[in-house]
């Protein structure tokens, strides 16, 4: 067990902790942000992303003792009120079905975007890559996510 | 209340019941003919049961009463209500609505029967309501009923220029004799069904609120998680705990038995493992951690006797086998079942003759492997037992059948059961077996704590309950003038056969014979969307690409004219299909995808099918791309009737294209001694983001019929119509699935 402060969203969150728990259920069991998810655990289907600063990572591969200084920002920490740009134009394209992937989906291409705000088709591919969504919603993903900005 | 008989023998209940503070309650139930999960022809009936609520300030609630695992019930099934109602959906809130066997009766998911079997009492709900208000407000302005119309919410009086909103006149209306028989409205004039609404959770879904099972959390609550044999054919011998219990968090390692040895399993009771070491910790992790370190010792078991519960109530004894399984060993029995008649299904004429008679015989098998359902969310249940009390709360599709096996194995009666239905991250059939409802509810009552059991995707991946594995023998007799004179049908699985005899072109063929046999197992199956329809439509659609193609037709011409036979004079009286409405999709799919007008080195494919009372047909566009296949379009034609919301039902059938490519492409599960080779991602293939068609265009057949399922119907024909595509792209036929390593090179 270890101390540690990690900065989640904005807020500062200090628990205890063994160093070895993956940032996912530091999140989902200790601070309460379910909105990440569990699928797989070891970085093979993308529900646990969030980001690491401005990076998409997989959660349930990162332990927390190497999250440091860097700021956390989950599904719940996109916007304050669902109004992210990427949020709105899911919503729009009505992309979700069961809806059990779509925050992870939204996490990457909430980082592919901050990197690349206008991404070609193959970008945007190769940035989703990892979000297995087995509802097999991937064409309105791909085309919420051109859509995002317009 | 009041009973309606049909021809079709649906029953509607209607009750009416003011509530304190004005506004009424409408409670209302029907029952319908619907076809089960596991089975078309197994004629389970599904009663679904409801109510809607009006409150005195205008709001509209609406219970949306089947479990919600992303095939849209939650919208579709209030957008009805709200349609005969007669208001703007925008004023509509809708709720999931508990479990309820006095409320609501039956509540499942499965079988694509939600709205089918919904339509008619929906529509007749919300037309009482509409019905009774406008009686309370005639009354209240001493008009007569029929001057009273309604629009978006509010009733209307023409001549005097005078409304009122629902809300107004909602006490009173709860006192209004419930109408016999209220009208409905004209196909024509709806505003809300056909149209496109958005999902009612969209919002909740893209900023991560808790509405999913693994999400549930209580006060007290602790985590547990099952170790379970490594192999199927494999029981609990004994287990040490003491390394686990002394891992941080754990609080206790427990044994549970999910059936007493002389348990009558039930429908859907299915499960291989029922001996379980659990592990109950603080946290997820720490849960997840103590497993690893836990020894235990597993031991074969030999035939083993148990007693199955049937469709209708009845029972009989089955064998469990013994042994341990392997995947060639299931190859080798099953084709040699290829040589071997099986129990006859169906005979037309003299099949025998005609392909004594043959100048030429095509004969062509086809296979397909164990899947797992793989849905996103690994399985999981929050329980809490408190002396003779159960709440349980998580992701489920068939409520009504587990409560009552909980009932039994924790001898706590029935109304002391509470099961709250959460939004599920999928379910495609596997969460019709709930054991680890009952595995939740055995933790929490041994640690008298609220507990949330939740499985690893390895214990999700490797506990069973998969699609069977199938082999299929297609024959044709053929005569010298290209003619084919006989069809002959072979099938057999592994539990099951994946048969339907009595579907095309059974009907279209004079000479026709199908068979059926099956091997057991200790592997356990179970329904996976569109069960037995998922291959059976994969081994005859490719079939009859290749025997169009053996005769020198263009493979729809040939459908088409089995098609005609089938209408005009149909062989037999059996026939499970109309060959009308099958044929329209094809002529759809034909005009919308410029079939025959394909560019030059794009393989093309087309597949149709009838299942779960729809019709759809796909044709797919396919590139080789270094070895890759490249699906550039698919084009869908459907008819299920009337849309009832037209994007979500696009949306549907773009899902099961992209499953369907990915299950045929990549779907497998194989077994070596027991143990599933495959355990987590890493190893089971799924279709990814870039392997998705680059295009899916969905093109829906207008009619007024009453609508039907959609969850299943478009998956079956996306296996064929893929495979016949990719062999105009490659010149290769595939026999056998997955396809993948036939076409990597
Ligand atoms: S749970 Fe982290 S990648 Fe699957
Ligand atoms: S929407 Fe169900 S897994 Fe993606």
């Amino acid at each position: 067990m270890a101390e540690f402060v990690v900065k989640v969203n904005g807020r500062n969150r200090s628990l205890e902790v063994d160093p070895a728990t993956p940032l996912l259920w530091v999140l989902r069991d200790h601070l309460k942000l379910v909105g990440t998810k569990y699928g797989c655990g070891m970085g093979q289907c993308g529900t646990c992303t969030v980001h690491l600063g401005d990076t998409a990572i997989r959660s349930c591969q990162f332990p927390i003792s190497a999250v440091g200084d860097q700021p956390v920002t989950t599904i719940e920490g996109l916007s304050e009120e669902g109004t992210h740009p990427l949020q709105k134009a899911w919503i729009e394209h009505d992309v979700a079905q069961c809806g059990y992937c779509q925050a992870g989906q939204i996490m990457s291409a909430a980082a592919l975007l901050k990197r690349n705000p206008n991404p070609d088709d193959s970008q945007i591919e190769g940035a989703m890559e990892g979000n297995l969504c087995r509802c097999g919603t991937y064409l309105r993903i791909k085309e919420a996510i051109r859509n995002a900005n317009a | 209340m009041e009973i309606l008989n049909t021809q079709s023998n649906r029953r509607s209940f209607i009750k009416s019941v003011a509530v304190s503070g004005g506004g009424f309650i409408l409670g209302f139930s029907w029952l319908a003919n619907a076809k089960g999960a596991t089975g078309a022809e197994s004629g389970e009936q599904i009663e679904i049961n409801a109510y809607l609520r009006i409150g005195s300030d205008g709001t509209i609630t609406i219970q949306a009463p089947n479990p919600e695992f992303g095939q849209g019930v939650k919208t579709s099934l209030p957008m009805i209500v709200a349609e005969e109602l007669d208001v703007d959906w925008e004023s509509v809130v809708v709720e999931q609505a508990l479990f309820n066997m006095d409320l609501y009766t039956r509540q499942f998911a499965g079988g694509s029967q939600s709205v089918r079997a919904g339509w008619n009492g929906l529509r007749r709900a919300g037309a009482t309501a509409r019905h009774m208000l406008k009686q309370a407000a005639a009354d209240q302005w001493g008009v007569s009923f029929d001057e009273v119309a309604t629009g978006d919410g509010r009733l209307l009086h023409a001549k005097s220029d005078r409304s009122l909103g629902y809300g107004e006149v909602a006490a009173k209306a709860a006192k209004v004799a419930v109408p016999e028989n209220p009208i409905l409205k004209n196909p024509e004039d709806f505003k809300i069904v056909s149209s496109t609404k958005k999902n009612v959770d969209g919002k909740d879904i893209v900023t991560g609120k808790p509405l999913f099972g693994v999400d549930v959390d209580h006060e007290g609550m602790l985590i547990a998680s099952i170790v379970k044999p490594p192999a199927f054919g494999m029981r609990l011998k004994s287990f040490d705990a003491a390394s686990a219990r002394e891992m941080p968090g754990v609080v206790d390692v427990i044994q549970i038995k999910t059936f007493e040895d002389d348990y009558q399993r039930r429908i859907f009771d299915d499960n291989a493992f029922p001996d379980l070491v659990v592990v109950v910790g603080e946290t997820t992790w720490q849960t997840f951690a103590a497993k690893k370190v836990l020894k235990v010792e597993w031991e074969a078991f030999d035939d083993t006797e148990i007693t199955l519960g049937t469709w209708g109530g009845g029972s009989r004894a089955a064998v469990i086998p013994g042994g341990l399984e392997s995947t060639s060993d299931h190859e080798e029995k099953l084709a040699k079942l290829d040589e071997e008649a099986g129990g006859v299904a169906r005979k037309d004429g003299e099949p025998e003759a005609a392909f004594d008679a043959a100048s030429q015989v095509l004969d062509r098998t086809y296979s397909a492997p164990y899947l797992a359902h793989n849905a996103m969310e690994p399985q999981n249940f929050f329980a809490d037992v408190r002396g003779d009390k159960i709440v349980v709360e998580g992701p489920l599709q068939a409520p009504q059948f587990i409560e009552q096996t909980v009932s039994e194995r924790l001898g706590v009666p029935i109304e002391n059961i509470e099961i709250r239905m959460t939004r599920m991250g999928g379910g495609f059939g596997r969460r019709a077996y709930c054991h680890y409802v009952v595995e939740a509810a055995l933790i929490s009552q041994r640690m008298k704590r609220p507990i949330k059991l939740v499985y690893t995707r390895e214990d999700d991946m490797t506990f069973g309950i998969y699609r069977p594995a199938y082999r299929m023998r297609y024959r044709a007799a053929i005569d010298e003038n290209k003619k084919v004179t006989g069809f002959h049908i072979r099938a057999a699985g592994i539990p099951e056969s994946p048969l339907h005899a009595n579907r095309f072109p059974a009907g279209a063929y004079e000479n026709y014979l199908a068979e059926s046999s099956s091997i057991q197992s200790n592997i356990t199956t179970g329904a996976f969307r569109a069960p037995r329809s998922n291959f059976n439509c994969a081994a005859e659609q490719c079939f009859l690409d290749e025997l169009a193609e053996t005769v020198g037709k263009d493979p729809i011409a040939l459908r088409l004219e089995l098609l005609q036979r089938a209408k005009n004079t149909p062989v037999g009286d059996r026939n499970d299909y109309d060959a009308e409405r099958y044929a329209g999709v094809l002529e759809l799919v034909r005009e919308k995808s410029d079939w025959g007008k394909a560019k030059p080195g794009v393989g093309r494919g087309v597949a149709a099918y009838f299942c779960h009372n729809s019709y759809v047909a796909h044709v797919v566009d396919v590139v080789m791309n270094q070895g890759r296949p490249v699906v550039e379009r698919v084009c869908s034609a459907v008819d299920c009737g009337i849309v009832v919301n037209r994007g979500a039902a696009i949306n549907m059938v773009e899902g099961a294209v992209v499953d369907g490519i990915g299950c045929a492409l990549f779907g497998e599960m194989t077994i070596k001694e027991g143990v599933p080779q495959k355990n987590n991602f890493h190893q089971y293939r799924m279709i990814r983001s870039s392997e998705a068609p680059k295009r899916i265009d969905v093109h829906f057949v207008k009619n007024e019929i009453d609508p039907t399922g959609l969850g299943e119907p478009p998956f079956p024909p996306v296996f064929a119509a893929l495979a016949n595509a990719l062999y105009q792209a490659t010149g290769k036929r595939l026999y056998r699935q997955p396809f993948v390593d036939q076409l990597e090179t």
